[in-house]
């Protein structure tokens, strides 16, 4: 089967096709698309000693760190004020994959936002409760409600833009950022919008945070050499480095795109999502829901695995999700299968913002048929039975890509992507 | 309290938690029309002045206070002289 278009417009079933005409990103490894690119092809580890505030008490003292943000470039001083550092990145990224579409022209009650994130504001929330506790609740600030609020950044995206149609807000842990552009796709599939931004934004760098993710065990402790720490798929992998960033894209109705002469770096043809109905952190033993959720997507797109030309894993760099997610990808795409990367080696993960910045990453590589390598993948773990891409750039040719974000919960989401044709 | 120095903190105030302009900061300026300062805004101002002179305005007489005069007066009957 071909990505099957029935008309230039609309899909193997009917549906309006699903343009991604801007992409912007907020990341450890570069705030826009050139420096982003270029440094996944490097795959050199953002993770680094942690600077945003004293981390010498903690277990875990390095992440990986949104460098160089520019908020007066996206917002005036007093609103800078108003946000957590989640809505900030979010609204940064938002704004540039807006800019990065070019003129849209949409009515804006035919323009939507879906932006995910896993948390919400918590530094806010942190500062403020500290603030109860020294001076006590006459002193806690009016904005901690707005800003602390998971909704903000699509709150803000939405006033900023102007655009009055449907605003939302998708709260699945590490799968926000892919369920909120498969929701956003749907949008337009389902003939509500014209024109969707779509993404996730996460800022978790809070001592508090990192104790409690150190706590749950599932953060590497490799405080000694942090740019080796996350290492997916890796036998030495001993846990996920902490990062935050965000990622977004604009999506728009194939026929809208074209009929204003977009640049259209690719599409959106497939998207699945499930849970484990298992536990709530641990995924399900067998990766029964990650399979399913491949399939769902794959299925979604009306395309065989074998038209897929990479798989950009969820690949966290935790021992339990890379086997279980090798295992899955094995049985979905037998073997060898297609070349899986993760871009966390690299990145560390962005929790909420992760899913929407590999779904760039995903059609990226799908449309310069580059797959990055997997940042400090020096040996494949000997259970991991899937074809990781390292050690260097790998030229695969133009094709589909498949993009997987598993997050707590259970929640699983995979989103298919393919290059314009 | 002199009101030339409660409008002297209240200027300070509002350029930190407004960010404006600290010469629009007169007694005729409006918060909403002349600051641009919303609701949740003149709490965070409120807040503020209320630490800088350690009272408590009741939330009732802060009710229709629209101008910075009126804020300066209001304040100024709250703080004790000598502060």
């Amino acid at each position: 089967m071909t990505v099957g278009a029935h008309s230039p417009t609309t899909d193997w079933a009917g549906r309006p096709r699903v343009a991604v005409t801007g992409v912007g990103m907020k990341t450890p490894v570069g705030n826009d698309v050139e420096s982003f690119w270029k440094g996944l092809l490097a795959a050199r580890s953002a993770a680094a000693p942690i600077e945003a505030f004293d981390a010498s008490p903690l277990g875990v003292r390095f992440a990986c760190e949104v460098r160089d943000l520019e908020p007066e470039v996206y917002v005036e001083p007093k609103e800078a004020r108003r946000l957590d550092r989640t809505a900030l990145l979010g609204l940064a990224a938002g704004l540039d994959a807006i800019a990065d579409a070019g003129e849209i022209g949409a009515e804006p009650a035919r323009s939507a936002v879906v932006a995910g994130t896993g948390i919400g504001g918590l530094q806010t929330f942190v500062d403020q409760q500290q603030v109860y506790l020294e001076k006590g609740p006459e002193r806690v600030s009016p904005f901690l409600v707005p800003m602390l609020m998971p909704n903000a950044t699509a709150a803000h995206l939405s006033m900023r833009l102007g655009w009055t149609g449907p605003s939302l807000c998708v709260t699945t842990a590490c799968a926000a950022g892919a369920n909120s552009i498969g929701e956003g796709a749907r949008l337009v599939r389902d003939g509500i919008a014209d024109v969707v931004l779509a993404g996730g934004t996460e800022a978790p760098l809070t001592p508090v945070t990192m104790a409690a993710f150190w706590r749950m065990g599932a953060l590497s402790t490799r405080n000694d050499e942090p740019e080796r720490a996350s290492r997916p798929f890796d036998v030495d992998r001993d846990g996920f480095v902490m990062g935050e960033g965000a990622g977004f894209v604009t999506l728009e109705r194939w026929d809208h795109a074209t009929a204003r002469g977009a640049r259209i770096y690719g599409e959106v043809v497939g998207y699945g999502a499930n849970c484990d109905a298992h536990h709530i952190t641990a995924p399900d033993p067998q990766g029964a829901g990650a399979v399913a959720c491949m399939r769902l997507a794959l299925k979604d797109a009306n395309l065989d695995p074998d038209a897929i030309g990479h798989v950009n894993a969820h690949g966290t760099s935790t021992p339990m999700n890379d086997a279980i997610e090798a295992a899955a990808i094995r049985e979905v795409f037998g073997s060898p299968g297609p070349p899986v990367t993760s871009i966390k080696g690299v990145t560390g993960h962005l929790v909420g913002g992760a899913g929407a910045v590999e779904t760039i990453a995903a059609l990226l590589a799908a449309r310069c048929g580059e797959v990055p390598p997997t940042g400090n993948h020096d040996t494949t773990d000997p259970e991991v039975t899937i074809d990781v891409v390292a050690g260097g750039v790998r030229e695969i040719g133009v094709a589909p890509a498949v993009t997987n974000s598993f997050g707590f919960g259970g929640h699983n989401a995979t989103l298919v992507v393919a290059p314009a044709p | 309290m002199n009101e030339t120095d409660v409008l002297e903190a209240l200027r300070d105030a509002a350029v930190e938690v407004l960010m404006v302009d600290g010469a629009l900061v007169t007694l005729d300026a409006r918060f909403h029309e002349d600051l641009e300062a919303d609701s949740l805004d003149l709490v965070e101002l409120v807040m503020a002045l209320e630490e800088r002179f350690d009272v408590s305005i009741p939330e009732k007489e802060l009710e229709g206070i629209a101008t910075v005069k009126g804020a300066v007066e209001l304040f100024a009957r709250h703080i004790p002289t000598g502060v």
